[in-house]
């Protein structure tokens, strides 16, 4: 077990409610995230997923518990944490180029103008942007934005990369190649990353381990799954996994059903929020009947 | 059917001013029975050939017209105080406007900045601008006149008054709108506050602040002309006033017309200049 890169503590979040009371949206939740992990938090609507990854960022304040970076609390947000924002967040006054160049000397103020130039050229590329350098925001289109979005991010190097839905604006065909663009980012510089999403075939491509959230109010962490696809998993060919169904059945079934009653679930049991189960869907149970309830009948 | 349309709007435009002016041609045309009508006071008043009857005292439109080419053929004669070409008195008028106004901008954008970048400021401040803003920037001028005691400085200082709301307010407002995202990025970014302040504040509010030069150029060159009849001495507004007391109509009018000329081009010299920090999102 090496030391976590990043580590969420008790961490806890409340809102005053009316009549004097408080509604806890989350609390208790405990998260250690290793260095190159890529982690997916999957959880309904208003269970304070992004009030997480904002806490993470340094954007946002919980109402108890720390983050731990590097063995130190964190105290505001930092160049070493990059957010990939829901909505793109690119400054619309500047060119893609300038967005970039923006974040990149904010990273390096010393670096001469044409060492920045090549820099961002080098991620622009990545993103496969080039020839759009000099576009303004409002001359993209949704997915094209995502990705300066993206090579923003990337481009200040950052020891982990925050995304908050950072696909879900963008039709299926854009989705999925960004998918595989990010995968490929990901896995070729070891990136850790923390990312929330809705869409299960998302997580089980992306993600390492996907963190199952329970429903607001007074959300926690019920399982972490590990995700049991080989390494070098594809899009096009994810399905034709063993451990596929399984795995895309279980974290279906927690969201349709269990993420609701899990309070019930584990009433009477041993459930340690410091620990929350880890769950390899598919190995465990090898006797599991791969062929049960269709991808289209269980999304239903 | 673009072009055929600003086509069609420019004759039509050009057709109500013929109209208009053949209006005004029919109307200005010597009567032979008004003498008796004319009330004998006003009839004092004005030039005796008025009061006779052969001629209307308000001028035909070839009489404004001569008297325009005669100011713009020669707009900046000085014969005697009294008596300078409508460019000078422009002139002072522009000089006038673009100080006070300057001053205001110079004030109002920086404080503006301040009070939108700080709740508690802009809340404590608000009452304070909502009573102000309201208020004529002619009421200060005696104000003016008694702490400045100088006519033209006081001048200045009305323009400066009333350029100065617009600009504060959109300004502040513009300051404090700006989109939480954007501010979220130069957090994460680590951005200096001076950084901050001037790459993406800034340009995120220019829009906005923009908007606020253009209102109060515009009320500058209201306001202008008023304080000027006021304070005498010169300028484009002491200029109509004088001419009045010459009962020069065909003055006043060219005054009048060239007044709204150079407003027009004031608004639009800022209009250009709001399209240059404007941004689409
Ligand atoms: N100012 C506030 N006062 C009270 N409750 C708030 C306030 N701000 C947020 N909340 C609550 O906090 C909860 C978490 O919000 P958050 O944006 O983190 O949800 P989320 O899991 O990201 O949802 P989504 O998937 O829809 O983005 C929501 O239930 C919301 O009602
Ligand atoms: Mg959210």
């Amino acid at each position: 077990m090496t030391k976590p890169l990043i580590s969420i503590e008790a961490l806890a979040r409340r809102y005053p409610a009316p009549g004097g009371t408080e509604t806890t949206v989350f609390e208790n939740v405990w998260l250690p995230i290793a260095k190159g992990e890529f982690v997916c938090l999957i959880g309904h609507s208003g269970c304070g997923k992004t009030t997480i990854l904002n806490v993470l960022a340094g954007l946002d304040q919980p109402s108890a518990g720390v983050v731990i970076v590097d063995g130190r609390e964190i105290s505001g947000p930092s160049l070493d944490r990059a957010v990939i924002f829901q909505g793109h967040s690119l400054l619309p006054w500047m060119s893609v180029m300038g967005n970039i160049a923006f974040a990149v000397t904010s990273r390096h103020p010393d670096w001469p103008k044409d060492k920045v130039r090549a820099h961002c050229q080098k991620y622009i590329d990545v993103v496969h942007l080039t020839g759009s350098e000099h576009k303004k925001p409002a001359e993209l289109s949704g997915g094209m934005k995502q990705r300066v979005g993206i090579a923003r991010a990337l481009a200040i190097e950052p020891k982990m990369l925050l995304m908050d839905e950072p696909f879900s604006a963008l039709d299926a065909l854009t989705r999925g190649s960004l998918q595989d663009e990010v995968r490929r980012i990901c896995t070729e510089t070891e990136q850790t990353v923390f990312m929330i999403t809705h869409d299960v075939d998302e997580a089980m491509l992306l993600a390492d381990k996907i963190v199952l959230m329970t429903n607001g109010p007074g959300a926690k962490i019920a399982e972490i799954v590990e995700n049991t696809l080989p390494k070098d998993r594809r899009r096009t060919d994810i399905h034709k996994h063993d451990s596929y169904y399984a795995l895309r059945n279980h974290l279906l079934d927690f969201l349709v059903t269990r993420s609701k009653t899990f309070a019930s679930e584990i009433a009477g049991k041993s459930y340690d929020p410091r620990r929350p189960p880890l769950v390899r869907p598919g190995e465990t149970a090898a006797a599991a009947p791969p062929e049960i309830a269709p991808a289209r009948a269980a999304s239903a | 059917m673009r072009a055929s349309l600003s086509l069609r709007a420019g004759l039509l435009s050009i057709a109500i001013l013929a109209a208009l002016i053949g209006i005004w041609h029919v109307a200005t045309l010597p009567t032979a029975g008004a003498a008796g009508n004319v009330d004998p006071e006003y009839a004092a008043l004005v030039s005796g050939a008025a009061a006779e009857g052969q001629k209307s005292a308000f001028p035909t439109p070839a009489d404004v017209g001569a008297t325009l080419w005669k100011h713009i053929k020669d707009p900046f004669y000085v014969r005697g105080a009294n008596d300078q070409g409508v460019g000078i008195q422009l002139a002072y008028s522009l000089g006038r406007v673009l100080v006070g106004y300057g001053l205001a901008a110079l004030v109002a954008i920086p404080l503006g900045f301040l009070i939108g970048m700080s709740p508690l400021t802009y809340r404590a401040l608000d009452p304070f601008i909502q009573i102000l803003k309201p208020i004529s920037p002619l009421a200060w001028m005696p104000l003016a006149l008694y702490t400045i005691k100088d006519s033209g400085i006081s001048a200045i200082f009305v323009i400066f008054i009333c350029s100065l709301w617009p600009m504060l307010i959109n300004t502040a407002f513009g300051v404090a709108s700006v989109r939480k995202e954007w501010l979220n990025v130069a957090a994460t970014l680590e951005v200096g506050p001076l950084r901050k302040a001037f790459m993406v504040i800034l340009p995120a509010a220019a829009p906005t602040i923009m908007t606020g030069m253009r209102i109060s150029i515009g009320i500058a060159w209201l306001v202008i002309v008023a304080a000027e009849m006021l304070v005498g001495g010169t300028g484009i507004g002491y200029f109509v006033w004088n001419e009045w007391n010459n009962l020069s109509i065909g003055n006043i009018l060219t005054a009048i017309l060239l007044i709204g000329l150079v407003g027009m081009i004031l608004d639009v010299a800022l209009a250009r200049a709001a399209r240059l920090v404007a941004y689409r999102e």
